[in-house]
């Protein structure tokens, strides 16, 4: 009974917009949480990875395929921010390792 | 049928990012990592954007995680970090509050959405055609924006080159003084 009930229940959008929405939170969380840099960046990727999700369920409930379009390009912006930002921890984890996102302070004017 | 897809790969996406969130060693946060880029990967298929799964899995799951592996290992920081040591005594809780109040305020605005959203079956797109519209919509009305990822890559990762590179001279007055 219950796995015939399963089996014919499809999800509907609405379910993957609030999975979208609680794994923005967990991510928007782990960012203030976590303290060590490359967990934080780790924590921005489950964020965008929350937006694409949004994105594409929504692209596919209104036949747009623009909002697909857009998780591209997100997808490519985050690949090059990431490369950007693992670099520079790079750089600053070399000069003062272990360093926490506490320590970097060095910007400051 | 696919609700039980769906289940199972919700569950592969929020047990992935509580294990980033919660995990103490880096590598393993990375792991998780994985683990929830390839539920979403799942949730893709399942809503027929079968580029993007297989985009999904080849630059998330395969290149940026493999990047963050390396930089750990390049940086020899694969040691467990301690969370019990807590610097401001209620960043913790205020921070679980806000990240709870922020996704409920995502479902509260989804729930009001209800009317424009629908109820309906999500799915009426071919997953057939999938790559040939995406390609379309791409060369066609986003193509500036398209070639403009090139030059972003580029510079990407050109400033990144220079931005790690070892400082010559100030390697040779170091060794002088």
């Amino acid at each position: 009974m219950i796995a015939m009930l399963l089996a014919a229940a499809v999800p509907t959008t609405t379910y993957y917009l609030v999975l979208g929405a609680v794994l923005f939170g967990i991510g928007a969380t782990g960012l203030m949480v976590r303290r060590n840099p490359l967990i934080m960046f780790m924590c921005i990727e489950l964020m965008l990875n929350a937006v694409n999700l949004t994105f594409v369920a929504l692209a596919v409930r209104f036949g747009n395929i623009d909002g697909q379009t857009a998780v591209f390009f997100v997808m490519v912006v985050a690949a090059a921010e990431v490369v950007v930002g693992l670099g520079i921890i790079i750089s600053i984890l070399r000069r003062r390792p272990g360093a926490t996102a506490d320590d970097l302070a060095e910007l400051k004017g | 049928m696919e609700l039980v897809v769906f289940v199972l790969a919700s569950a592969m996406v929020i047990v992935g990012a509580l294990g980033v969130v919660l995990r103490p060693n880096p590598v393993h946060a990375a792991m998780s990592l994985v683990l929830t880029l390839f539920g979403v990967a799942v949730h893709f298929v399942a809503l027929e954007a079968h580029f993007l799964a297989a985009v999904q899995v080849i630059v998330y799951a395969g290149a940026i995680v493999v990047l963050f592996l390396f930089v750990i290992m390049l940086l020899g920081v694969d040691k467990a970090e301690d969370l019990s040591i807590e610097p401001f005594p209620i960043q913790r809780p205020l921070a679980v509050v806000i990240g709870v109040a922020v996704s409920g305020l995502v479902i509260a605005a989804v729930a009001r959405a209800k009317d424009t959203i629908g109820e309906g079956i999500p799915l009426d797109a071919d997953g057939d055609q999938n790559v040939q519209a995406l390609a379309r919509n791409l060369f066609s009305d986003h193509v500036f924006a398209f070639e403009f990822t090139s030059i972003l890559l580029v510079v990407a990762v050109a400033g990144t080159v220079l931005l790690t590179r070892k400082d010559k001279r100030a390697d040779q007055s170091g060794g002088q003084q």
